[in-house]
């Protein structure tokens, strides 16, 4: 007892120092809401401001404030009309758009269906494009306009999911012509939308300026002036807001939440988000699986991973409320499927696994591994919330099982190229479903990996289910919602049953604003000054 | 002087050649950019579309051409994620790294030199002592770790400096810089003083260890026996001698000064090449960590030209070429 | 008296210079005690870090001094991962010292070697070298980590070599400039006009005069090596995580700064800003009581 009190008086001393720069502490000193001015930190950058060049999550979010698309999606990516009114499949191969008469773009001119068919065309053809839209207009076979308040798309095949792709593809005028390139965009030349905001200023990796567009067909907003701050680094973010910098950050690191949620010159708003955290497991190789062998480091004579009981035990052996709680600092959900509970498709019989360490050591035995073996787990270095500390505390769960695991991370771009050409066994990664429904993920992570057929695209572990897979496609096939949802949760119940994927975790994504201002965050983790608002 | 410049100039290509090949062949070891820039939801045609857009589809050895034949007409090929010359990009960012690097090594020569000047005339005095200790600290502590600290301190509790970016610019000659304004110069004390702590221990310690050997040579003796003042000493005779090895330091720290902004310019979300750097090598834009490296490179022989002709200057003795000529 | 006609070794008479400075010889019981530290880590941290099995998240971010679970205390408290501060630090000065010291010497003995064969050869030896040397010190140093990285993957060793290709240019540029100077220096002269052997000329007269620079450089080298290693690990390129150095720990720390987590961060860094103080305290009066000019 005695022993410590020169290390506790210690610590009284450096806390008393330190400790006025904690942000629960931090004095707000510069009050800059001038009322009309919105300054907002970003945690990623806005690689151009053509809406067709770059299919990237920041992009899609700032250019959403310049432009509109035809159907919006909501906070939580229900789908909602935007410049078309209403929207509806006449036959299983043709869909119909009614467009709004009122809407007219920022330059005066008015937006009829010409507008959009130029936009469809366009977005799948930008030169020098990294990530296209291509894939969301692949399935439009004609394009037709009866009237210039009608659009109507014809599929080869039924496509029931047309709205949820037109819906990522946004409007620019038609007679920008098709000679305009990205850095007429981005010079603002040609950055011409009908959304509630106009274009300003874009400096690559710095900032984005818009200005509000005064007579917004869908009522205008109140900030005059929406200035976006590129703030990669998260405690230079945390630190901007404190300083009165900038007045709405997103992102908001999770070591900091309770610090901020103290401190009463700072709001804090959540939402759930579609991105769930998995671990892939290499499920289909009977040999040579790179990276698993027996406890004194020789290869084993069968891939053990391919037997469902030891991943089953795997996922059993994880308190994913440990790791919600102590690493996620609460601000995460565990997860039992691919998408958060009632998102479209999920299932209602599925939950997050317990921790259960003599369950998962009885799978172990049951499968022939009583001992255990050695497995090394690859995950990324700061692509998604914490990474590399979940992993850490994977491992750790996993040696209690017996699993003698090493974790080693990298960056993103090492980890994707290598775990696309199999040379792991086991990953980390998460999933952003970018459409809010099932068929998201079970396509890309679960579906029978098929190049031609652009199915799991992302199916690092290559888990192939004849079942699941029969079940995927005739969802993909059925226009009808509710069948299609029952379809996509019976698939998603035989995956998880079968231990495809072991869902680790859903993020909540964390924004922060200085008091007197509110944010209504998104699922979708897009960051909108449409969505800040002053509270009196 | 002629011949001796057009020799470097020619190894200076040479040079950049060689960068050229290793970044080449360097992000190509590390990854395929194609896995991080088209969006996960994407299907495998989308891919082979982005990889044929981006032109890597080609074999390695004839992207390399290509990028050889754009060069020699002044263009290092567009960046994979922003689709805008490289080239443009950099040297767009060029302006403020410099501006930044500049600030942090006038920061560091003005107080190293006279510190390590100090420490190294009474070299056991509390004054002397203090301040290498002080320089201590300044090169052990991580710079991410400093630049938070400062930004904590003067932003956030003091309230005094803005936490991050670059001020208001105003044109000079052409070029749009910040130290001009008030604005600006706020902005640019800390990230200067961050990066600037590192290169001043080094000076300090240096400066230091220059002027007590410089204090021990024959003509120094000689000068003080002669019954000169001890400022004219100083100032003329162990200065000047201390100056070489100091210049070169100043010369090679210059360059990694510029490339290792890095980490400040993260901390500090200042708009320059390094945070640009950081974000492409993540990204593996091949054409931006080329054009980053050629125009790194060719600053870098530029820095390294006028050291050797300070050197000329400051040391008659060095001829200029003496690398050429030395050794018959 | 008798001492005086007593032969004095070489070695009791650098260490009675040496013992000179009082400070110098703070510096140095508290490197030895480092070093020893470093040695013993594993027979005295109450816990082995690196072994995930020895840890349990749900004790994570303890403060110094409060109580776990298990009714355990830790002095220095507890990381993100539940790893007791203590334990990591006393193994993370073995991986930053192990680290830091590797590469420095390695990359000063091949700056060095490098650097007086420029001088003194001259002609097409020195200006390839010297472009070697140019584009080394113009490729960024976390560029070239990422390459070593994705080709050979992550460990202590390759952290190292990664070190070694950043570093060892610089001692070869600055250990040019001043053979360069010394070059011009009668005694060079004379020795060439004496025709002694190229190699006695390089050794025995160039590269004592030369080596005091180069000693100031490498003890500022050691710990640019490993506040370097520290930000290679803060980008997410260094360490393999589960084998924290002390830079590892401070920039794992760094997240939980502004949380007034402080301990996280600030004991390893306390640690390293000791470490490296203590190496350049007995760097200094060892330079000086070596170096034959300051002889009074």
């Amino acid at each position: 007892m005695q022993k410590y009190a020169f290390t506790k008086r210690f610590s009284t001393i450096v806390s008393g120092v330190l400790a006025p720069l904690a942000i629960s502490q931090a004095i707000l000193i510069t009050p800059v809401l001038q009322a009309k001015d919105l300054t907002v930190g970003l945690s990623a950058s806005i690689t151009s401001m053509d809406p067709h060049y770059h299919n990237l999550t920041p992009n899609n979010g700032l250019l959403r404030h310049i432009f509109d698309s035809l159907i919006r999606q909501d906070f939580a990516q229900n789908l909602v009309p935007g410049l078309a009114k209403s929207w509806r499949a006449i036959d299983a191969t043709t869909w119909e758009f009614k467009l709004r008469r009122d809407v007219r773009f920022h330059d005066g001119s008015p937006f009829t269906a010409a507008d959009v068919a130029f936009s469809l065309k366009r977005a799948p053809s930008v030169p020098n494009s990294p990530s296209s839209f291509a894939p969301y207009v692949k399935a439009i076979t004609e394009i037709l306009t009866p009237d210039p308040y009608t659009v109507i798309l014809k599929t080869a095949s039924p496509y029931p999911l047309m709205p949820n792709d037109v819906a990522t593809v946004l409007i620019v005028p038609a007679k920008l012509g098709e000679k305009v390139t990205t850095e007429d965009f981005n010079s603002g030349r040609a950055a011409i939308g009908t959304g509630p905001y106009k274009f300003a200023e874009y400096t690559p990796n710095q900032r984005v300026v818009l200005k509000t567009n005064f007579g917004y067909w869908s009522g205008e907003e109140p900030w005059e002036k929406v200035t976006f701050k590129i703030l990669p680094s998260a405690p230079t973010r945390v630190a901007a807001l404190l300083s009165g910098d900038v007045d709405f950050i997103e992102g908001v690191p999770t070591a900091d939440l309770s610090g901020l949620s103290r401190n009463p010159k700072v709001s804090l708003s959540s939402r759930i988000s579609n991105r769930v955290i998995y671990l892939t497991l290499d499920s289909n190789r009977q040999t040579g699986s790179p990276f698993v062998f027996d406890k004194l480091g020789k290869p084993l004579a069968k891939n053990p991973l391919t037997d469902s009981r030891v991943r089953r035990a795997l996922s059993i052996a994880i308190d994913r409320t440990a790791i919600v709680s102590r690493v996620m600092e609460g601000s995460a959900i565990a997860a039992g499927q691919l998408l958060p509970d009632g998102g479209f498709g999920t299932s209602k019989n599925l939950r997050a696994e317990k921790q259960d360490l003599n369950m998962a050591r009885k799978l172990l035995t049951e499968a022939g591994y009583p001992d255990g073996f050695a497995l090394t787990l690859h995950g990324p270095a700061g692509r998604y919330i914490n990474d590399d500390k979940i992993a850490q505390v994977v491992v750790q769960m996993w040696k209690r099982i017996g699993v003698d695991t090493k974790v080693e991370t990298m960056p993103s771009a090492i980890l994707f190229t290598r775990g696309s050409k199999l040379e792991f066994s086991a990953i980390l990664v998460g999933w952003g479903s970018e459409t809010g429904e099932a068929s998201s993920p079970l396509r890309a992570l679960i579906a029978t990996f098929d190049k031609d057929k652009g199915m799991g695209t992302s199916n690092r572990g290559r888990y192939s289910n004849s079942e699941v897979d029969r079940l995927i496609n005739a969802a993909l096939a059925t226009v009808e919602d509710s069948k299609r949802a029952a379809l996509l949760a019976q698939a998603t119940e035989i995956a998880m049953r079968d231990t495809a994927i072991v869902p680790l975790h859903f993020e909540v994504s964390n924004w922060a604003t200085q008091r007197g201002l509110k944010y209504t965050g998104r699922s979708d983790q897009y960051t909108f000054a449409m969505d800040v608002r002053t509270v009196k | 002087m002629l011949a001796y410049t057009l020799r470097r100039l020619t190894q200076s290509v040479f040079v950049l050649f060689v960068m050229a090949v290793l970044v080449f062949l360097g992000v190509y070891a590390i990854g395929n950019p194609i896995e991080l820039l088209v969006n996960p939801q994407a299907d495998e045609i989308e891919k082979m579309r982005a990889t044929v857009a981006l032109g890597l589809d080609k074999p390695l050895y004839e992207q390399f051409m290509v990028f050889l034949k754009g060069a020699i007409n002044g263009d290092l090929g567009r960046s994979f994620v922003f689709g805008v010359p490289a080239l443009g990009l950099i040297l767009s960012k060029m302006v403020a790294t410099i501006e930044l690097a500049l600030c942090a090594m006038i920061i560091a020569v003005s107080i190293g030199i006279p510190l390590g000047l100090i420490a190294g005339l009474k070299p056991d005095g509390i004054v002397a002592r203090t301040i290498m200790a002080g320089s201590i600290v300044g090169f052990s502590l991580p710079t991410f770790w400093v630049g938070l600290v400062l930004i904590m301190f003067f932003s956030v509790y003091l309230g005094w400096l803005p936490s991050n970016g670059r001020g208001e610019t105003v044109s000079l000659l052409g070029v749009q810089v910040s130290f001009l304004t008030w604005d600006g110069l706020t902005h640019l004390f800390m990230p200067a003083l961050n990066l600037a702590l590192f290169k001043l221990s080094l000076l300090i310690r240096l400066t230091r260890a220059q002027t007590r050997e410089a204090l021990l040579q024959d003509y120094v003796k000689f000068a003080r026996a002669k019954g000169l003042s001890q400022s004219r000493v100083i100032g003329v005779h162990v200065l000047k001698n201390i100056m070489i090895p100091i210049v070169t330091v100043i010369g090679l720290e210059f360059g990694s000064v510029i490339a290792f902004a890095i980490v400040t310019e993260s901390i500090f979300a200042w708009p320059g090449t390094g945070k640009l750097l950081i974000d492409s090598i993540n990204q593996l834009d091949r054409p931006v960590i080329v054009a980053y490296l050629m125009v790194i490179v060719a600053l870098f022989i530029f820095i390294n030209f006028a050291v050797d002709i300070i050197y000329s200057y400051l040391d008659p003795r060095v001829r200029l070429g003496q690398s050429a000529g030395a050794g018959h | 008296m008798t001492t005086i006609n007593k032969e004095i070794s070489p070695a009791r008479q650098i260490w009675e210079e040496f013992a000179a400075s009082k400070l110098a010889v703070i510096g140095m019981i508290l490197l030895l005690t480092i070093i020893l530290i470093a040695i013993f880590a594993p027979i005295i941290s109450p816990q082995n870090p690196y072994d995930q099995s020895q840890l349990d998240v749900m004790n994570n971010k303890l403060a110094p001094g409060e109580k776990s679970l298990s009714n355990q205390t830790y002095i220095l408290g507890t990381d993100d991962q539940g790893r007791d501060m203590l334990s990591a630090i006393f193994y993370g000065i073995r991986t930053s010292l192990a680290v830091g010291v590797a590469s420095t010497i390695v990359a000063a003995a091949i700056g060095l070697s490098f650097g007086l064969i420029a001088a003194y050869f001259g002609g097409w030896v020195d200006t390839l070298i010297m472009r070697i040397v140019d584009i080394q010190l113009s490729f960024p140093a976390i560029l070239l980590a990422l390459i070593l990285l994705a080709v050979f993957g992550q460990g202590v060793d390759k952290v190292i070599i990664a070190l070694i290709t950043v570093q060892w240019a610089y001692y070869a540029r600055t250990v040019r400039a001043s053979a360069l100077v010394e070059m011009q220096k009668e005694y060079v002269e004379a020795a060439k006009v004496l025709a002694l052997s190229k190699t006695r000329t390089l050794f025995k007269h160039l590269l004592p005069n030369c080596l005091p620079p180069l000693i100031v450089v490498a003890t500022v080298q050691v710990a640019h090596a490993i506040a370097l290693e520290a930000t290679l690990s803060f980008l997410g390129l260094g360490l393999p995580i589960t084998e924290p150095s002390l830079g590892l720990l401070i920039s794992n720390g760094f997240t939980y700064l502004m949380s007034g987590k402080y301990w996280i961060s600030f004991y390893p860094g306390l640690a390293l800003l000791i470490t490296i103080m203590s190496i350049n305290l007995v760097a200094d009066q060892l330079r000086d009581v070596l170096n034959p000019r300051l002889k009074k």
